[in-house]
């Protein structure tokens, strides 16, 4: 009975299905002179969007385990249509399959929301083994997502992952930081992991798969591109439609459909999406405004150093 | 107002400390009492007098040995329980690695609101004008967000508890009161359903502990120090000074030294009486853990690096040739 149950392990494990959480984030590391407002505030539209730095780790993380044990790469976001960026990116990279997950009623989620919406989409893939995230987000850097995922998707999570050593039989070791404390740990599968930015170094496009995936497309931008590549009043509705569906039918054969879920695929509880289902509220938002200190310039001399240096030690500011 | 205390190398995490302190202060206000629940393997009794002594009640202990370390589910488990018997309107939980793994989980099972990493907390009243509802002494959490571009106050007005994780070294440490007293509770749970899936195979502690909040010298380096070699500088200066390394997130990324090291948003907050910025550009997430220093020395090659926008002193320079001379400097007229 134990010699099957271990085969049946071991072929499960040979289709490993593992789930990669990405977010489309402005990039809030490198604001430029551009993105600022005259008053000193960021002009956040002027941010570019990028895939969220860490969450490229955890995509590195899956590629390199579906490499060494075999397997498929689910991408998963959720966000505004334009988020499917993010999507052709992570398949340049190596992913398997993409996932967009947008709808109206999904705005002004929180953590809790988010998470909510998170683990219906992964519930909807059956038998997954492995879900992976970045630790957090560079726009709300609240670290909260795979935590509460976690929770709602009822599997245990390690946090801050910087390695995985081995995964077998349904068991997992990975190893991680916590604060000055490094573990390694052996656990069952499924597990949900969030992943560091020491981790790897994500990989670059690959330039066939560039080629290829250039043409992937979410029935949402199927609609938009065909519509406004016909002159109004041209086609009529039925056309179009018939159109619409046609392309469609084309990139899913090719493999370049990403498909799109929504509240209603998702049956999500509208009491528990968007706003509404957000315990937390902003009340108030402050932008900082950076004021000039009043700055003393020292010329990088040896005359320049020893005349700070010495202000220095007038004024005990060494103590 | 329940804070979670975290035990760090056999003592207590010193935000655990300054959550004690904050919640005494929103207690007072709120007439209500502070409680706090700690869990590990054994002799937890001992921190009992320590966490009295700033302003806590009641103290809530669970032990076993299999507790021994931070285990996601059990802990889970447990504080979950330990809040759902208390009810109480506020759980605070430092802003650290097990503060940020353990309350969002609790938050999620719980179905109730969490602010991540808040850098201040304080009591105040919400009108719902379009419910026309006014929510009286709610809990306001304060955070940068954005990248540290703008500082939200969040509020959880219908979802109890309020729960919020809060950075280490924002809250100052109140005198402790010696002869404080508290009561020890032992919270009666049993934790035969709990699921202990993590096997440790190898747990090490890094020795070095800095701590960067209680320096008054800092020297600190960024990506524009170019190399791990020539971080050797930043070391050499900071211990001539009798100061400690600091790091901004690019050196830390690139290699150049270990993350305890970083300061900034995601980092530490610090607050030395002397903090010289070397090759580092000043980006607003560093800026956010640092500008508080009482003076600030930045050395940068590029004149527009927006460091200078809050740096005391400016040198445009290369640290290859600066910290050289700034060491020299100090020695000879000293």
């Amino acid at each position: 009975m134990v010699y099957i149950c271990g085969l049946i392990v071991s072929r499960f494990i040979m289709s490993l299905n593992l789930i990669v959480l990405a977010k489309q984030v402005p990039d809030t590391h490198n604001v430029t002179a551009e993105a600022m407002k005259a008053d000193g505030t960021v002009n956040r539209g002027a941010l570019p969007a990028i895939f969220n730095p860490e969450d490229l780790n955890a995509l590195e993380m899956a590629l390199t385990i579906k490499e060494r044990y075999g397997g498929s790469v689910t991408v998963m976001t959720m966000g505004p249509p334009r988020a499917s960026d993010i999507l052709r990116e992570a398949l340049y990279r190596g992913a398997d399959h993409c996932v967009l997950i947008t709808d109206r009623a999904f705005a002004g989620a929180d953590t809790l929301a988010t998470s909510y919406v998170l683990s219906l989409a992964i519930r909807k893939i059956s038998n997954y083994h492995l879900v992976l995230c970045g630790r957090q987000a560079i726009d709300g850097d609240t670290a909260q997502i795979g935590p509460q995922v976690a929770e709602k998707i009822g599997v245990n999570q390690v946090t801050y992952v910087e390695k995985i050593e081995n995964l077998e039989n349904g068991e997992i070791t990975l190893s991680r930081a916590l604060g000055r404390v490094t573990e390694t740990i052996r656990t069952k599968l499924p597990l949900l992991i969030t992943v560091t930015s020491s981790a790897n170094r994500p990989r670059c496009f690959g330039a066939k798969r560039l080629m290829k995936y250039k043409k992937a497309r979410t029935s949402f931008e199927i609609k938009q591109e065909i519509e406004s590549s016909s002159p109004t009043g041209r086609y009529g509705i039925e056309i179009l439609e018939e159109e619409i569906a046609k392309k469609h039918e084309e990139l899913k054969n090719k493999g370049l459909l990403i498909e799109t879920w929504t509240a209603k695929d998702l049956n999500a509880d509208p009491e528990s999406i968007g706003l509404t289902g957000s315990p937390t509220k902003v009340k108030k938002v402050k932008s900082i405004v950076f004021a000039a200190t009043e700055t003393k310039r020292i010329e990088p001399t040896e005359e320049g150093i020893n005349g700070l240096i010495h202000e220095l030690i007038e004024e005990r500011t060494f103590g | 107002m329940l804070v979670y205390i975290e035990i760090d190398h056999d003592e207590v995490a010193e935000v655990s400390l300054e959550l004690i302190c904050k919640a005494r202060e929103l207690a007072d206000q709120l007439g209500v009492d502070v409680q706090a629940v700690i869990v590990g393997e054994s002799n937890l009794d001992q921190f009992a007098e320590q966490i009295f002594s700033y302003g806590c009640d009641v103290l809530h202990v669970i032990e076993d040995e299999r507790l021994k370390f931070y285990e996601t589910l059990p802990y889970t488990f447990i504080v979950s329980e330990v809040i759902k018997e208390t009810a109480p309107q506020i759980v605070l939980f430092g802003a650290t690695p097990v503060g940020r793994d353990l309350a969002p989980r609790i938050a999620s099972k719980l179905k109730t609101g969490l602010t991540a990493d808040c850098t201040d907390l304080k009591i105040g009243d919400h009108e719902n004008k379009k419910l026309k509802k006014i929510y009286k002494n709610i809990l306001y959490q304060i955070r940068p967000a954005f990248g540290g571009n703008i500082i939200a106050t969040i509020i959880t007005p219908e979802h109890r508890p309020q729960m919020a994780t809060v950075r280490e070294g924002v809250i100052k440490l109140t005198q402790a009161q010696k002869n404080r007293k508290g009561v020890i509770l032992p919270f009666d749970i049993s934790l035969d359903g709990v699921d202990f899936v993590n096997t440790y195979l190898e747990r090490t502690v890094s020795e070095k502990k800095i701590n960067l909040k209680a320096a008054d010298i800092i020297v600190s380096g960024g990506g524009g120090v170019g190399s791990r070699e020539n971080f050797q500088l930043i070391h050499d200066l900071a211990e001539t000074l009798g100061g400690l390394v600091g790091a901004s997130r690019a050196a830390v990324d690139s290699g150049y030294i270990g993350r305890e090291h970083q300061i900034g948003q995601t980092g530490t907050t610090v607050r030395p009486k002397l903090y010289i910025a070397c090759g580092i550009s000043g980006a607003i997430q560093h800026r956010a853990g640092m500008d508080q220093s009482g003076k600030i020395i930045a050395i940068n090659t590029d004149p527009n690096a927006p460091i200078f926008q809050i740096a005391h002193y400016s040198i445009v320079g290369d640290i290859k040739e600066i910290i050289p001379l700034m060491i020299k400097a100090y020695k000879t007229k000293i």
